[in-house]
């Protein structure tokens, strides 16, 4: 039996998981879960056994008695791993057959996280293991009412969200991990500020605040004020805000001449709109397609941009 | 979903109405309610709203809906692209 209330621990882990500290391995044991003291007839609960999903699931059923069924999705959250299949049909089916869940309840049915439908195909599980697979709820939260209700999902738990909370939290893992893939670029960007021209540390850690900043643009700005950026594209949005950034930048530091503010504006607007191209990946509402099509357009000319970028800083140094 | 959409006309859904038969099991699966039952057959309520997930493609029970679903991010896309130039060793660290 496992329990419904979530310790320090468990809320520090979901905020280093957040950051992305440990957040590959941040995983619990698939298998059958006993929440309170359930019976041959209580609901079985379907989840994936990324460790914050597993840890919201057994808060939000707190004061129930029911079976939580956790997939081995090696620690993806349910969305992620029904793309990629492992929240699918073939993992819930071994994952029934091994814990002979059949001879632990008497009835024949299944709920299942409607994000979870990307990846398991219903008629194929009751084909082979005679369980009815039951899409509940998109929400962890909405889960009791939807218990209540009588296993109804009324429209608002059929419908997503991304309200400015939603959007906030995802952007700290966009920060770490635009950071982490762009670590040789920035330290290239830094070690050629810091020594073109001659050895000038205070130019290095310029070029680094900047850096940062283009960084923040994207991966922070950009997704907070989402909705109220311009266009449906996220790379104009995200290059708007950047370009927003690079002038206050420009007056801030009260540069002039043609280099010095061409490097800004173009670097500036180019990593801002690359980094909050990527933030498609953890948003609701993006189709594959239309990343796609994003992407075609936008690459090569954040690419250009920062090329003229670079070049300009190097004439503004060597002159 | 309320207020947000992505790129405009650019959605690969398909459905076959001929060959639907009305089950409702598109309904369900949806995590942006794009289809309704009317007169016995899934119409799609509003195609840009799609996200091709795959949910409806791979539950309906007749292969009446397809879809080009797979990786949808950026960075997942990206990875792909260049696993399949062979540019890095294909690393099981990352997500996608």
């Amino acid at each position: 039996m496992i329990s419904t209330q979530l310790t320090f621990v468990d809320t520090l882990g979901s905020w280093k998981a957040r950051w992305g500290i440990g957040r590959m391995s941040y995983l619990v044991p698939p298998g059958l879960y006993a929440i309170g003291t359930p019976d041959s007839g209580s609901q079985v609960v379907v989840t994936a056994n990324y460790k914050m999903t597993y840890d919201l699931v057994r808060r939000a059923l707190d004061g129930r008695n029911l079976w939580l069924l956790v997939l081995e999705t090696y620690g993806i959250n349910v969305w992620c791993a029904a793309g990629k299949g492992t929240f699918g049909t073939g993992e819930l089916v071994r994952r029934i057959e091994k814990s002979g869940l059949g001879s632990i309840v008497s009835h024949r049915e299944l709920l299942l996280p409607i994000m979870g439908a990307a990846g398991v195909k219903g008629v194929e599980v009751k084909a082979r293991t005679g369980f009815t697979c039951r899409f509940a709820t998109l929400r962890i939260d909405d889960l009791p009412e939807y218990l209540d209700a009588g296993m109804q999902a009324n429209a608002g738990m059929r419908e997503l969200t991304f309200s400015l909370k939603e959007r906030l939290v995802l952007t700290p893992v966009e920060i770490v991990s635009s950071l982490k893939s762009g670590l040789y670029l920035l330290l290239i960007i830094c070690m050629a500020a810091a020594t073109a021209g001659g050895l000038n540390a205070v130019s290095g850690l310029k070029a680094l605040l900047v850096c940062l900043i283009a960084i923040l643009s994207g991966a922070f700005i950009s997704p907070l004020l989402l909705p109220w950026l311009p266009t449906r594209s996220f790379a104009i949005k995200g290059a708007f805000a950047g370009l927003l950034v690079a002038a206050a930048l420009i007056g801030l530091l009260q540069l002039s001449g043609t280099a010095p503010v061409a490097a800004l504006l173009c670097g500036v607007t180019a990593v801002s709109s690359f980094v909050m191209l990527n933030f498609t990946g953890s948003t609701p509402f993006t189709s594959r397609s239309g990343v796609k099509y994003e992407m075609r357009r936008a690459l090569p000319l954040q690419g250009a941009g920062l090329l003229i970028a670079v070049v300009a800083a190097l004439i503004w140094r060597f002159q | 979903m309320n207020g947000f959409s992505h790129i405009k006309g650019v959605i690969t859904l398909q459905l076959d109405r001929d060959t639907c038969i009305g089950c409702g099991i598109c309904v369900s699966v949806c995590p942006h309610n794009l289809f309704a039952v009317e007169q016995g057959k899934a119409v799609i309520i509003d195609r840009d709203r799609c996200i091709e997930c795959g949910a409806c493609a791979l539950n309906c029970p007749v292969k009446a809906l397809s879809v080009d679903a797979g990786v949808g991010c950026a960075s997942g896309m990206i990875n792909e692209w260049l696993d399949s130039l062979q540019f890095r060793r294909k690393s099981g660290s990352g997500c996608c």
